[in-house]
């Protein structure tokens, strides 16, 4: 399949066609820097909307409840590129005059980022939301009641007694999660947003060497991969509370 | 009037529109086939006692869940033109755009569904396996006949759903410039210059879809209870 086809691992090297003073290694890297920036980012609105609507989800309060609900309905059953598409082309549109043409005149990699992170965050947000809830609903029912018998309000008893085991409860789901944000990441190439998937595919164009550039790619996100899971394990054994499940220490 | 103005675009655009999601339902439709196929035997070689499998299997596994979609749909697409054409002696000019998308999604989602068969695979009762082995039948055997009919019954609900997240990956075939139901409502926007109501419009219907479709896995979950098993 590949008798016709030359490898040149030296094409990384090479200095890039377009003048600018950096080599096909340093737009990866680039796009490495964006993919980073993009995915911590959003993984921290994630985070926040998702403990936010997981514990709305699983207050007394009907209402609360579903919000949480039509939150998670929504932002899961919409395809990602439908609501990226959504936040970069129609939000503007559906914003007060003022402040649309005021987005439109941030520079466009700005206005990409924005779009992008907001939107993997809100996105992610519902992921996080079914996992913190998931999480809750995992503790004995006597925890609240216990918590609220001695006299802790119903935000204390969240602060002080539930949140903390669920939040530990949820961390290996998390984990696929932070993965995940990585990945989707990925997305953002289709508004342009020049993140690691994106520069593969800008390389195949100017070097005419599709397999390595596409296996650089590939091997950055394996990579990426690789880290998020011996960082979140070494979060995993830090924060683990003694007699509970997968007890390691 | 924006309503009234969306109804005559959308109506006009209607066979395009519904091309594009037939499209999109027969990449779900041969992933969902294929995949939970080809996942069903990855699931079987990991747990088979033979190494090389087992590490194969883990191996695919890991390898395809942790690259983005989007990466294996480029891969497919530089990667299966060329099969083709060494395999079968096509003119590489064949549009190969479905061919590859559905070879892309059939592969990836195997990764997803193995995990998904391998925990209802674990979850039958060993003795099973005991008993059908002193039946006389070899692993195989029993395993085709008696643990992964029953396997497969337990995670039907959870292999539903990932087809319903399947369903929505579809969408990102716009990587590869295929007409699905997105790329379709993109390109009428584009064309007509409505991307606000062509966006909310394409959002709407996957989000209908889906619900209605996650709503018939809670009545099979519920109501619609399978002939028990022994």
């Amino acid at each position: 399949m590949f008798k016709n086809y030359s490898w040149d691992w030296g094409v990384f090297l090479q200095p890039v066609s377009t003048g600018e003073p950096t080599n096909y290694l340093g737009w990866l890297l680039a796009g490495f820097y964006n993919t980073v920036v993009l995915a911590l980012s959003a993984s921290l609105i994630a985070f926040a909307v998702g403990v936010v609507m997981g514990v709305l989800r699983t207050t007394p309060n009907r209402w609360l409840a579903a919000l949480g609900t039509t939150y998670v309905g929504i932002f899961r059953n919409i395809p990602v590129i439908v609501q990226l598409f959504a936040w970069y082309f129609v939000l503007p549109e559906l914003l007060p005059t003022s402040m649309g043409t005021w987005f439109k005149q941030l520079p466009a990699s700005t206005q990409m980022m924005t779009s992008a992170v907001l939107c993997l965050g809100l996105y992610m947000g519902a992921r996080v939301c079914e996992l913190i809830r998931s999480g809750i609903e995992t503790l004995p029912k006597g925890q609240r009641s216990a918590a609220l018998a001695l006299g802790l309000t119903l935000p204390q008893a969240y602060r002080y007694v539930l949140l903390p085991v669920a939040f530990r409860v949820a961390i290996p789901p998390l984990t696929s999660e932070m993965i995940n944000v990585f990945k989707n990441s990925a997305v953002a190439s289709t508004i342009g947003l020049l993140e690691l998937s994106a520069q593969a595919q800008q390389l195949v164009d100017y070097t005419a060497h599709p397999y390595e550039s596409f296996a650089a790619a590939t091997a950055v996100y394996i990579s990426i991969n690789v880290i998020v899971v011996l960082i979140m394990r070494q979060v995993e054994v830090s924060v683990h509370l003694p007699g509970y499940i997968g007890g390691k220490s | 009037m924006i309503a009234i103005d969306l109804l005559s675009d959308i109506t006009n655009s209607l066979p395009s529109l519904a091309a594009g999601m037939v499209t999109s339902l027969k990449i779900t439709a041969i992933a969902v086939v294929f995949g939970i196929v080809w996942g069903a035997i990855l699931a079987v070689m990991r747990l088979s006692s033979f190494r090389p499998f087992a590490l194969f299997a883990q191996g695919y596994v890991m390898l395809l869940r942790s690259i983005p979609l989007i990466m294996v749909l480029l891969w497919f697409f530089l990667m299966v033109p060329q099969l083709i054409q060494n395999l079968f002696g096509v003119s590489p000019r064949t549009d190969i755009r479905l061919v590859s998308a559905m070879v892309a999604f059939s592969l990836f989602e195997a990764a997803y569904y193995s995990e998904i068969i391998r925990a209802g695979i674990q979850a039958v009762s060993r003795g099973q396996m005991s008993a059908a082995n002193a039946l006389g039948m070899p692993y195989l055997m029993a395993m085709r006949l008696i643990v992964l009919p029953q396997a497969l019954r337990a995670t039907v609900p959870a292999l539903l759903t990932q087809g319903i997240v399947l369903f929505q990956d579809t969408s990102l075939v716009y990587v590869i410039g295929l007409a699905d139901f997105f790329r379709s409502a993109k390109n009428i926007a584009d064309r007509d210059g409505n991307t606000v109501e062509m966006i909310l419009f394409a959002g709407s219907v996957y989000l209908i879809i889906s619900l209605l479709a996650s709503a018939g896995v809670q009545f099979l979950q519920r109501g619609g209870r399978y002939v028990k098993v022994g």
